[in-house]
């Protein structure tokens, strides 16, 4: 079965080659009905990384308040992306954008938003923790403090707290507060993370495979976590773990090279996928 | 095991094959294991010995080095002087009115009542030549000494007592056992005669051996007995001052600016080449440059720490801009993208995150920089900085020198008493730069405890 992921690459180039690629028709249902407002839309999304087609024409609504997973094979673009939703491609030189990328419908990629604004609405959460190499404190002060949320030591003080508190850090580091950030183990380091990312009040989250340097419990933690969070924000997660995604997401989008192949309600993907190549992925045929 | 590759493993034959045939075969990889063996550990053995021997060697020159500096240096810490009962008569400094004024004090001639008091302690002296020589005893600084001790207390005038001074370096030597008095008379510097009295001022115990404090205050002087580096020392500190306050400002802003902001194009490309080449360029071309444009064409003066502030600025230059982009290359990626990620802009994440992490980094260029400068001769000499300055500057527009154009300066004197002091000023500007290299590691781990 590993034959079908080599002869779509094989494939994929020469079809660039020829004409311009083809949106491939996503299966399932990336769009929302008609009457549901998307939090997030996107419209024929490409990204070219120089000569590399990374992204081939994306159309997906994220809904509000729940858990939108993004699941595929390594290098199928879902992290590229996600990237895309609060412009963080902008720091690589090479990548292009083009389509349209709503949020609550302004476009983002418009001249006249400003990113830094975009990302205080649009947080994020990595791959590996990387808390600051300041104090714990600091770490989650840091957003509210350039953003000027809150002024005085008190509110920044409250908001440090109920951040900590929320991202379920709080009982374990509250003697802790001077302590470097990076001091904590992985699990505690990618919780203040969180605590980091919440600490601005963005209205969506997104997250980069935020458990895959974690250990079982230390995800289990997050994962409980991330089911909280989603009452009051939009997330969004990137996990190569489907298990992950069955557990906490509610709506999920599967990439394959590029391309979305099929979204969908988590369950029925799960269940019941449309798409020969999402059967494929979940049943870990490929992938 | 026919095998067309004895050393490929092949589960299916393996499996099939008796244990005895696995056997036969892993002994006969641990026998060509152990066959090498000995070969590998010889050459292990060969390596730390290179390793020893090119320890050992850099050791026995850096001894070296420091052993024919200190033995040749160390007597110029110490310094001879005489002790002798002097009175200045009021007829002396008095002026045509028999009146004493600032002006008259300062018109008086010295030397006279000095060699009445070293007349005075050998009377059987008499001739004229006789006299001369013995006058040759008492260093030429002995005079303005005597005169600034008149002025600041005119109560001596009229009185006696007692002064002491340098004698003269020739003197000096002689005193520190330099002088080989089995030479012929003519060979050498100091006569019999002279080294006689010498002897005799010795046993009345009216000469005395001291440290040097001369060594440390003074500027640059003709007679080494009085020739300190301390004119040096503020030249070197005014020119340092320049090049830090001008290289670190401007070359951190250069490399955070390439390194972060400018766009990656031919045209970044060929600065970043220059920049690189700069680095190489001979330190003298720089001091061509300074004479061309800053002399010449701004007029700045002559022999001023600023233009050799501004010519060493330079040179250091690029030294601090490669350190200083390695430094930025340097911060993890994650932490850029942790800033940006919670919405700072660009300029706060270089200065709140990037800037403070790539801090030990720049510093240590920049230290190193500033040693690289603080030795640095060639492009100095380009812009008059090598001027016989007795002055010690009082400010970098002020023509000045620096420490090693004054060792080079003495190098090049002729007077024995200079070998000593050119030894003595190496000290000293090695003390300086391992006083700034510990700076730097000392900064480092300032910095680098943030954790």
């Amino acid at each position: 079965m590993n034959t079908q992921a080599p002869a779509a690459a094989q494939s994929a180039p020469q079809a660039d080659a020829q004409q311009p690629p083809a949106p491939q028709e996503t299966a399932g249902a990336p769009l929302l009905g008609p009457g549901e407002t998307p939090k997030i839309a996107s419209r024929d999304v490409h990204v070219h990384y120089g000569e590399k087609h990374a992204i081939k024409g994306v159309n997906l609504d994220i809904k509000e308040n729940e858990v939108t997973a993004f699941i595929g094979p390594s290098g199928c673009g879902k992290s590229t992306f996600l990237r895309c939703l609060n412009r963080m491609n902008d720091t690589i030189d090479i990548a292009r954008v083009t389509g349209r990328i709503t949020l609550d419908g302004q476009d983002v990629y418009d001249k006249r938003v400003d990113v830094v604004q975009l990302r205080a609405r649009v947080g994020m959460v990595f791959q590996k923790p990387n808390p600051f190499p300041k104090s714990i404190f600091e770490n989650v002060a840091y957003g509210p403090r350039i953003h000027g949320i809150a002024r005085g030591k008190d509110e920044i003080e409250d908001i440090v707290m109920s951040s900590l508190d929320r991202a379920g850090l709080l009982n374990e580091v509250k003697d802790y507060l001077d302590q470097p950030g990076t001091g904590l183990s992985g699990g505690q380091q990618q919780r203040l993370c969180i605590a980091r990312a919440i600490a601005v009040s963005p209205e969506v989250i997104l997250m980069d495979e935020p458990c895959s340097a974690l250990d079982p419990i230390a995800t289990a933690k997050i994962e409980e976590l991330i089911d909280e969070l989603r009452e009051n924000y939009t997330i969004v997660i990137v996990t190569h773990s489907m298990q992950q995604a069955a557990r906490v997401s509610q709506r999920t989008a599967f990439f394959h090279l590029g391309n979305l192949v099929e979204c969908g309600d988590t369950e029925q993907i799960f269940t019941n996928p449309q798409h020969r190549l999402t059967q494929g992925y979940i049943t870990g045929r490929f992938g | 095991m026919a095998s067309p590759n004895p050393n490929a493993y092949d589960p299916a034959a393996a499996a099939a094959a008796e244990g005895t045939a696995v056997s036969t075969r892993t002994r006969t990889t641990a026998d060509i294991v152990n066959a090498g063996l000995k070969g590998r550990y010889r050459a292990e053995k060969r390596f730390r010995m290179y390793g020893v021997i090119a320890i050992a060697a850099a050791l026995m020159m850096v001894t070296t080095l420091f052993v024919s500096i200190v033995s040749k240096g160390y007597t110029a810490f110490a310094i001879t002087s005489i002790s002798l009962p002097v009175t200045v008569e009021r007829d002396l400094v008095a002026n045509a009115e028999g009146e004493i004024t600032d002006r008259s004090i300062a018109f008086a001639n010295y030397a006279a009542p000095l060699r009445a008091a070293l007349e005075a302690q050998f009377p059987e002296v008499e001739s004229r030549s006789e006299r001369r020589a013995l006058y040759e005893i008492l260093s030429d600084g002995a005079s303005f000494q005597l005169q600034r001790m008149i002025e600041e207390n005119p109560d001596l005038i009229g009185r006696e007592f007692t002064m002491t001074s340098p004698v003269s370096s020739d003197f000096d030597v002689l005193n520190k056992g330099q002088i080989d008095l089995t030479v012929p008379e003519n060979m050498r510097r100091v006569s019999d005669a002279q080294a006689g009295w010498f002897e005799a001022l010795q046993e009345r115990g009216l000469i005395e051996t001291t440290f040097n404090t001369n060594l440390f205050t003074n500027g640059d002087s003709r007679q080494p007995e009085l020739a300190g580096i301390w004119g040096a020392v503020v030249g070197s500190f005014y020119t340092l001052m320049v090049t830090l306050l001008l290289s670190f400002p401007i070359g951190v802003a250069a490399a955070v600016y390439l390194e972060e902001f400018a766009p990656k194009n031919k045209w970044t490309d060929l600065i970043e080449v220059n920049i690189n080449n700069l680095a190489a360029v001979p330190s003298i071309v720089f001091g061509l440059l300074g004479l061309a444009v800053f002399l010449q064409v701004f007029g700045l003066p002559r022999s001023a720490p600023v233009v050799g502030g501004l010519v060493l600025t330079l040179m250091t230059l690029p030294t601090i801009i490669i350190a200083s982009r390695a430094a930025l290359k340097s911060v993890p990626p994650s932490i850029r993208e942790a800033a940006l990620g919670v919405g700072a802009s660009k300029l706060q994440m270089i200065t709140h995150h990037v800037l403070p992490l790539a801090m030990p980094g720049m510093l240590t260029g920049t230290i190193i920089g500033m040693a690289q400068a603080l030795g640095e001769t060639a492009p100095l000499l380009m812009i008059g900085m090598v001027a016989f300055v007795v002055d010690i500057p009082g400010g970098p527009m002020d023509p000045a020198t620096v420490l090693p154009v004054q060792i080079y300066l003495w190098a090049d004197s002729p007077e024995r008493a200079f070998v000593a002091k050119t030894s003595a000023a190496i000290m000293v500007l090695l003390a300086f730069l391992v006083f700034m290299n510990a700076a730097a590691v000392l900064l480092r781990k300032k910095f680098e405890r943030r954790w």
